[in-house]
């Protein structure tokens, strides 16, 4: 049992290492100029430093929460319109092209209309992630509606269940792991667009280190935060998978 | 058909069609349909794979409105599903997000026949172990072999005790130990409870073996090719398979079910 977590543990770590040695590998095979290329031990140098004299922690923290709080409320509206959608299909028909339209606009597109109608506060940004987050939520839920089969509702009715029952019973049980799967893919594009959102003049945020390090040409910052939007994206995940995971041990095939 | 034999109908088809709109054109299942079941009644329909049986029961159950004549329950025209007319679906229906407790017990959890908690347990537990499931009360679905998620099913709708069951092919996924288990399963309930039930199987042995009647279909689209009477009263027990009468019946059948199934597979080879 132990032994079987530490090999788990081991062969999770290969990848990185890999990953750290092909790094050093680039840097000092001269292909790319090393003063581009800063080393992982320097990231790794520059990353305590900012951690402790730069507030590194409150970077992460200003974006972690607007991310959250965009993805929450973008799939808090996600879910009742993907539903509607996927489970009337005349609606599906009328607001389909008009979904795809808006989906298709990448979110950085917005940001001077943004600008103009909700001012560089956190407002702006919480309206960018917000977008990413409902479009690509609203795909997910209601392809995953739209694909359910009437044969458990007609089971439920024949065992005498009503329309309200129908749903709290039938319908909502089929609709958690679409839910889950919507907050996992919003997850992943709002941290893609958390750095244009923090565009919008953020004093703090892992985007608006990215930023400003870019101005003075900070190449070890830029890592930093790259890795840390990375890192703190791959957490978020893990957490949704082992919720994913708990609420869903009836699915046939295991939650990837 | 009198007068006299409506008196007690429970389900009627009068000369009901369907036809199904498909991007060839219309397409014919169900084609002048009559015969009615009475309270009490045993029907089992027989028929080649696709002719239309399961068509035919979706009618009654309620999920499918004929396209020509009508289609009663207790005299009225079948607006939709209802409690009363139990189901077992040919795929089984089973939900996969509830264990195989949680599946038995559903319907007794619904406001339409709801019961105290210590009675929907005791019935769980009699189900369960009727249909040899009480080692697996708390697995999900995904642990269960076809044959019991098709037990599972089965167990789940008696415990409504619907007054009229439709059963869709319940026994297929047995084996034949098994099976013959069901069926006289099926059997003493129906003597407890008095039921009426429409079967549908591909199983002649089954027919005779179970019901009061057998409805032989033709090949698509589905009409009536005869209706049998079946002579054994009940309580029947498996003695009756050795009767002479069963072999003579069982042989007779056959030859008219064969008859659609070669009329049916000279269809399919021609739509290829
Ligand atoms: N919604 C539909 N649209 C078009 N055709 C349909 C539809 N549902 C069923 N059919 C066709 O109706 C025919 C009869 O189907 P049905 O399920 O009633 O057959 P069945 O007699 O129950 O067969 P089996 O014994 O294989 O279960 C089939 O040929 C099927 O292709
Ligand atoms: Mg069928």
């Amino acid at each position: 049992m132990k032994a079987d977590g530490v090999k788990r543990i081991l062969l999770g770590a290969i990848p990185w290492l890999g990953a750290i040695a092909l790094w050093y590998v680039v840097r000092w095979s001269g292909i790319v100029n090393p003063s581009l290329i800063p080393a992982p031990h320097a990231v790794a140098m520059k990353f305590v430093e900012l951690l402790l004299h730069e507030g590194l922690l409150v970077d992460v923290w200003a974006s972690t929460q607007r991310v959250t709080l965009g993805v929450l409320l973008g799939i808090a509206a996600a879910v009742p319109v993907g539903f509607l959608l996927g489970w009337y299909r005349p609606a599906r028909t009328f607001a389909d092209p008009m979904i795809n339209f808006f989906r298709a606009l990448p979110p950085i597109a917005l940001i001077p209309l943004v600008i103009v109608y909700f001012g560089v506060d956190e407002m702006a940004k919480l309206v960018v992630l917000f977008y990413a987050a409902f479009f690509s939520g609203v795909i997910v839920m209601y392809e995953g509606v739209s694909q359910i089969t009437p044969l458990y509702i007609r089971v439920a009715q024949t065992l005498g269940a009503s329309e309200l029952e129908i749903f709290r019973k039938v319908i909502i049980p089929l609709t958690v792991p679409h839910i889950l799967t919507a907050l996992r893919v919003a997850l992943g594009v709002a941290w893609a667009t958390l750095v244009a959102s923090e565009l919008i003049a953020a004093q703090r945020g892992l985007g608006a280190l990215i930023q400003n390090a870019s101005t003075y040409f900070l190449l070890d910052v830029i890592y930093v935060g790259i890795i840390c939007i990375g890192f703190v994206a791959l957490v978020m995940d893990m957490i949704l998978r082992a919720i994913s995971k708990r609420l869903l041990v009836w699915q046939e095939r295991a939650v990837a | 058909m009198t007068n006299d034999a409506n008196k007690n109908a429970r389900a009627q088809f009068e000369h009901v069609s369907l036809a199904f709109d498909t991007p060839r054109g219309k397409l014919q299942i169900v084609d002048d349909v009559n015969y009615s079941i009475s309270d009490g009644d045993f029907i089992a329909v027989i028929g080649p794979s696709g002719c239309g049986k399961t068509t035919m029961m979706n009618m009654l159950a309620g999920f499918q409105k004929p396209t020509g004549g009508r289609v009663l329950f207790d005299n009225a025209p079948v607006q939709g599903p209802g409690p009363e007319r139990g189901v077992i679906f040919q795929e089984y229906g089973v939900f996969p997000w509830l264990t195989v407790r949680q599946n038995i017990a559903f319907g007794l959890t619904l406001h339409a026949n709801r019961v105290a908690p210590g009675e929907r347990e005791a019935i769980c537990d009699h189900y369960l172990s009727l249909m040899g499931l009480s080692d697996f009360a708390n697995s999900f679905p995904k642990h269960l072999s076809g044959g019991m998620r098709q037990r599972l099913a089965i167990a789940r709708a008696y415990a409504v005790k619907p007054q009229f069951l439709l059963m869709d092919e319940p026994f297929g996924a047995l084996d034949a130990q098994t099976r013959a288990n069901m069926q006289n399963l099926l059997l003493q309930v129906l003597a407890a409870e008095g039921k009426t039930v429409m079967l549908i199987t591909h199983s002649v042995e089954e027919a005779i073996y179970l019901a009061s009647r057998i409805v032989v279909v033709t090949a698509r689209p589905a009409r009536i090719k005869e209706i049998i009477e079946v002579p054994f009263p009940y309580p029947r027990d498996e003695s009756i398979h050795e009767r002479p009468e069963f072999g003579q019946l069982r042989s007779y059948i056959r030859e008219l079910v064969m008859n659609e199934y070669r009329a049916q597979q000279a269809q399919s080879s021609f739509s290829e």
